[in-house]
């Protein structure tokens, strides 16, 4: 909402300046987003009429006039613009004036004495461009300074309102509160009802009484349509951002502004029959103002007459009955519809209008007779013509139901102390009706505020005029009760902190990913698509992280990083489709990671090796919670898409897949334009969380004992296989069973591999002889033997 | 018996004369080896007659111990001298660089949450979470945003489908938490913040699609628009550790809250907006069925690039998304 700040303190008596109503009005709820000066910062500059022009002698552009600046005697000012001739009005700047950037001095203009310049409006600061000098009404007066003829010293305030506050899109409504908020008085125009004196009447028909509870037509027959707007009316107009289209409209959009009831004047001579307002038929179709062509639906509401729908209440008025210059007869209406009748109507058709953004919110209805009123009279002072008697059908028209404020229920919410007194006070300043009794007051809000139904409605009034700045910051008191702490579930940051002791740095990537990712890269052809992306490369919703990885290695490699430790923690995003077809989608916070390069940074005093398998695979039991015996972490050898078919893992958790380790596809390191390789993990961070709470076993007072056994295998045997078989097995004495060797090569035929594996035994009962060892090394073999076609390593 | 004295002078040449301790243990054979004059002395005593060998003896072990001195008064000063030796050879250059490891670091975003979680932790907000791909239900009409309200205008919202949409705000969390703990029998006081990933179909120099904020709930029943400034105003103040921090509230209005107000912070010399708060409005409560005569609550949403930029110092809202290892690096 744009308006004049002079054209509000015409309505409004405040004391308080530009800046300081600013400020009120931000702080009591309608922010005011802008204030720009309509002009500059200038002086000296006068309304001035030209008596003479002579061509200058030794120019040929050049004119030298003598113009009447209103002092007693005229000025000679040369002249360059083509528009200057004798009886044309204009601002001129006098010796000494101060303009935008540059000041008026006494000069010589080719040998001729120059007392002044005339403008443009360009020249002021009041336009981008200008064609010639300024060119003002005929009854201009000669010698008054500039800046008040044109009214220059004012400020276009644009307020961002909240759609709460439709009472405030009209000049009425924001004095309304400006003087509520400041206790100012004030001064609206009082509206009296125009003399019927013609008896024609146009019949019309509310069929939909609840859409529209009120609506008031009125013919004016033999206007001019071509009569010109009054320049204070344009000026108004043009300083809330409207542009002047022909008299009759700018003066339905001036009562729209000055009142915020949107009128619509239609050319009578082009309505066939009565009228009517109805619900659309099904597909009716209407060519609207701005030429659209919309198909209707039966829950638009219009206005029609015997031919079929002429306006789109609310909304848009219709071309085919729209007022032109020829029009003679007019028929205008002011209306009040039914905010929900409304409401996204306007939307639908990709419109919107100054009337549906203030009809969805709710017009005044007590104004709907002021408007037409009002509108009829400015039209009769421009345009001429003979009004008829307005016709008004008036059906229940909103209910304002009594709303109770209870003062101890406003002390108690805001938390700070009010008196009865107090609070009378500022419900008065807000112009509402209420009656008190037991420090209870029940309050009928006024037409014009559809925002007041329930007593936090009227809190909020109260405090915004009390002020939100005289509300203290008050420590709340509340009794103190501990948090749970779960043991058993780590928190999320306990894993970042563990990756960032592994050297790997946080990102954050964006949710949504480029489609290619998820189809080419991760093989997943149903993403979750969003309806409107703001980019193409930003259309789905990603199920792995790992896309968003890749591409900041990229961009950090683009910026010459030469190796990189990357993890992100968040959503991956999922659909499954019910068996109605309906859509299922199910989140899943993930942590995944990405190596590239060496693990460590080049230096002098560590060789800088690219990194491998195993060692992301350290990062990963670190993740796990390393050696932490409750959980039962297991890898195993698998395949996914994005990955080295031959450097794969499958991640379980007590059997359950959790997650994926494993080296880049080689096709992507080439797609990526990767010259090392590239690791990548990704875990369900659930599942990551949950640890038991540790529970003490029995220390043993005796000291193990380790035995070494060199085994060989055929080489494609899992070793994590043949570990596992014999911590399973459960061999008596045999405490733990660790692979510390690993050797193929000279000395081992080929397709084996030779494994040098630690046994620790122990007792807990007495110390172990040679013998018990003896026995319980040649179980492990015996098992090895049998299950895995082990022998003895010579 | 012969006076010996002599000798311990004259091993004290040969000792100190002795170079390595290979010299030393070859000077040492000539006094005390199996054949070493002190050797020899001593074997000599035998020939004595009884009263003659005490005396003899007690002279010889005298000039025995004085010998035995000198060689380890000479044994430890070799040694000293190896070990000085041995030690000049070990000594590095201390000034070399560490062996350095990878360095991690946390997204400054993680940094800001994990100072806002700590600091409402102290005084008891649990956090809670809730899901991005939020219905229409949740992110819009039980937060009392009807459809085709003009609100829904305010939020650019990412749709899924008819249905679905990515969450515009963090306030959902507030009645997915609200409807569990009624659920499992937990009644007000309820005190929650809910962080997390937030969408609006915005992406400019001060807009992204996606960003974070916290969402800050209390239910109870003494629980004042007051005692929100004053919530607000002591996080502000802890967060960025200045006591001279104060909050401005200005009306506005969001259909999930009222009064509703927006947060301003002092900063500067001037005010820089940092949320929106307000009273939860009845129509929320009664979506989770919670009485909304005996109960009342404040809710409050902070941008958090907004706060970390601040704390930061960091200029431009893009960097956070990013994510260039020369920016994150910052933040160890």
């Amino acid at each position: 909402m744009q308006f004049s700040e002079n054209w509000l303190r015409s309505l409004v008596n405040t004391d308080l300046d530009s800046q300081a109503l600013s400020h009120a009005l931000t702080m009591t709820g309608l922010e005011v987003e802008e204030m720009q000066a309509v002009a500059a910062p200038f002086s000296k500059v006068v309304v001035a009429k030209i008596l003479a022009a002579v061509k200058h002698p030794d120019a040929d552009r050049l004119q030298v006039c003598t113009v009447d600046v209103g002092l007693a005697e005229p000025v000679q000012i040369v002249c360059g613009a083509a528009n200057a001739r004798v009886g044309l009005i204009a601002p001129c700047a006098l010796v000494g004036a101060e303009l935008p950037g540059f000041s008026i001095k006494q000069a010589k203009v080719r040998g001729i004495e120059s007392f002044g310049m005339m403008c443009s409006s360009k020249e002021l600061g009041i336009s981008e461009e200008a064609t010639g000098l300024l060119e003002l009404d005929s009854d201009a007066v000669i010698g008054q300074s500039i800046r008040e003829h044109l009214d220059l010293d004012d400020h276009l305030f644009t307020l961002k309102l909240t759609p709460n506050r439709s009472d405030c899109l009209s000049l009425k409504g924001i004095a309304r509160d400006v003087a509520a908020i400041t206790g100012a008085s004030t001064s609206f125009e009082t509206i009296s009802a125009v003399t019927a004196e013609l008896s024609e009447v146009k019949n019309i028909v509310v069929t939909e009484q609840t859409a529209c509870p009120r609506y008031c037509g009125r013919l004016i027959l033999g206007v001019n349509a071509k009569a010109t707007t009054p320049s204070w009316m344009l000026k108004r107009l043009e300083r809330s951002g409207l542009r002047s289209i022909s008299a009759v409209v700018d003066v339905t959009n001036y009562v729209l502004l000055v009142l915020g009831q949107p009128m619509h004047a239609f050319d009578a001579d082009k309505l066939n029959g009565d009228l009517a307002v109805r619900f659309a038929k099904e597909s009716e179709s209407l060519v609207l103002l701005n030429d659209q062509v919309v198909t209707l639906k039966n829950d638009d509401l219009v206005i029609a007459d015997a031919s079929g729908a002429i306006a789109l209440a609310g909304v848009m008025g219709g071309k085919p009955s729209s007022v032109t210059d020829d029009t003679v007869n007019i028929f205008l209406e002011s209306a009040f519809f039914t905010p929900a009748v409304i409401t996204g109507k306007a939307r639908r058709l990709g419109l919107s209008t100054d009337s549906s953004y203030r009809f969805e919110r709710g017009v005044d209805f007590g104004n709907t007779r002021d408007a037409i009123e009002y509108a009829t009279a400015l039209i009769q002072q421009i345009c001429g013509g003979k009004a008829a008697a307005v016709s008004e059908i008036i059906s229940a028209l909103p209910n304002r139901n009594p709303v109770k404020l209870r003062l101890a229920r406003l002390v108690s919410v805001l938390g700070i102390p009010f008196s009865q007194d107090k609070v009378a006070q500022l419900l008065t300043q807000l112009g509402f009706s209420f009656t008190t009794a037991d420090n209870v007051f029940i309050i009928t809000p006024p037409s014009f505020r559809f925002d007041i139904a329930i007593e936090e409605d009227l809190i909020e009034e109260i405090a915004r005029l009390h002020g939100y700045d005289h509300i203290p910051a008050t420590p709340p008191v509340a009794a103190l009760t501990m948090l749970e702490a779960p043991e058993a579930k780590s928190p999320l940051n306990k894993l970042r902190d563990c990756l960032v002791s592994s050297g790997y740095q946080e990102v954050v990537n964006y949710s949504f990913v480029d489609e290619s990712w998820e189809r080419d890269l991760l093989g997943n052809t149903n993403p979750i698509k969003l309806k409107n992306p703001i980019a193409s490369n930003l259309s789905v919703m990603r199920t792995s992280l790992w896309g968003g990885l890749l591409d900041t290695l990229v961009y950090n490699l683009n910026r010459k990083q030469d190796r990189a430790m990357l993890f992100e923690v968040g959503a991956a995003y999922f659909q499954k489709t019910n068996q109605d077809s309906s859509l299922t989608f199910v989140e899943s916070t993930y942590i995944s990671g990405l190596v590239y390069g060496s693990a460590k940074p080049e230096q002098w005093s560590a060789d800088a090796s690219d990194v491998d398998f195993f060692e992301v695979k350290a990062h990963v039991d670190a993740l796990l919670g390393g050696a932490n015996t409750h959980k039962q972490v297991t890898y195993e050898k698998a395949e996914h898409v994005t990955l080295h078919p031959g450097q794969t893992a499958r991640i379980l958790l007590n059997g359950v897949a959790i997650g994926w380790l494993g080296k880049l596809h080689p096709k992507w390191q080439q797609h990526y334009s990767l010259s090392k390789s590239t690791f990548l993990f990704e875990l369900q961070a659930d599942a990551v969380l949950n640890r038991q709470i540790p529970s003490y076993q029995e220390v043993s007072k005796l000291l193990p004992v380790r035995r070494d056994l060199a085994v060989v295998v055929d080489a494609d045997i899992a070793v994590n296989a043949l570990l596992s078989a014999i911590k399973q097995a459960n061999i008596p004495l045999v405490l733990d069973v660790a692979l510390f060797d690993l050797y193929q090569g000279q000395g081992i035929a080929e397709n084996k591999k030779s494994l040098a594996l630690s046994v620790l035994m122990h007792d807990t009962q007495k110390t172990l002889t040679d013998a018990d060892a003896d026995a319980a090394i040649a179980n492990v073999l015996q098992l090895l033997q049998n299950n895995f076609g082990a022998t003895l390593r010579n | 018996m012969a006076d010996l004295t002599h000798l311990i002078s004259e091993a004290q040449i040969d000792f100190a004369n002795s170079v390595t301790m290979n010299d030393l243990e070859v000077a040492k054979a000539k006094y005390l080896g199996k054949t070493g004059l002190l050797t020899d002395a001593l074997k000599g005593l035998g020939k004595l007659s009884n009263e003659e060998r005490p005396a003899a003896g007690a002279a010889i072990n005298v000039v025995k111990q004085g010998v035995e001195a000198a060689l380890s008064a000479r044994r430890e000063a070799l040694l000293n001298v190896e070990q000085a030796k041995q030690l000049a050879q070990e000594s590095i250059d201390v000034t070399l660089p560490a062996r350095a490891q990878s360095q991690g670091g946390l997204h400054p975003v993680t940094l800001t949450l994990q100072r806002i979680e700590q600091l409402f932790h102290s005084i008891g907000f649990e956090v809670a979470t809730g899901p991005e791909i939020e219905s229409d239900f949740y992110n819009f009409t039980a937060l009392n945003i009807p459809e085709d309200h003009p609100a829904r205008a305010m939020h650019d919202t990412f749709y899924i489908d008819e249905a679905n949409v990515l969450r515009t705000h963090t306030s959902p969390v507030q009645i997915h938490y609200m409807e569990n703990a009624l659920k499992n029998n937990k009644t007000p006081p309820l005190k929650i913040i809910a962080p997390g990933r937030v969408y609006r179909v915005d992406s400019d120099a001060t807009h992204s699609p996606m960003f974070h904020q916290v969402e800050g709930l209390w239910v109870d029943e003494e629980i004042s628009f007051a005692n929100l400034k004053g919530v607000v105003q002591d996080f502000l103040q802890k967060f960025f550790e200045r006591d001279d921090l104060t909050v401005r509230f200005r009306p506005s209005f969001f259909p999930f809250t009222e009064p509703s107000a927006e947060m301003d912070m002092s900063w500067n010399g001037g005010w820089l907006e940092i949320g929106g708060c307000g009273m939860v409005h009845p129509e929320v409560f009664k979506h989770v069925n919670i009485d909304h005569e005996k109960y009342r609550g404040f809710a409050f949403g902070l941008g958090v690039e907004r706060l970390a930029m601040l704390r930061y110092g960091v200029n431009d809202l893009r960097h956070f998304f990013n994510n260039d290892l020369r920016f994150l690096s910052q933040f160890r």
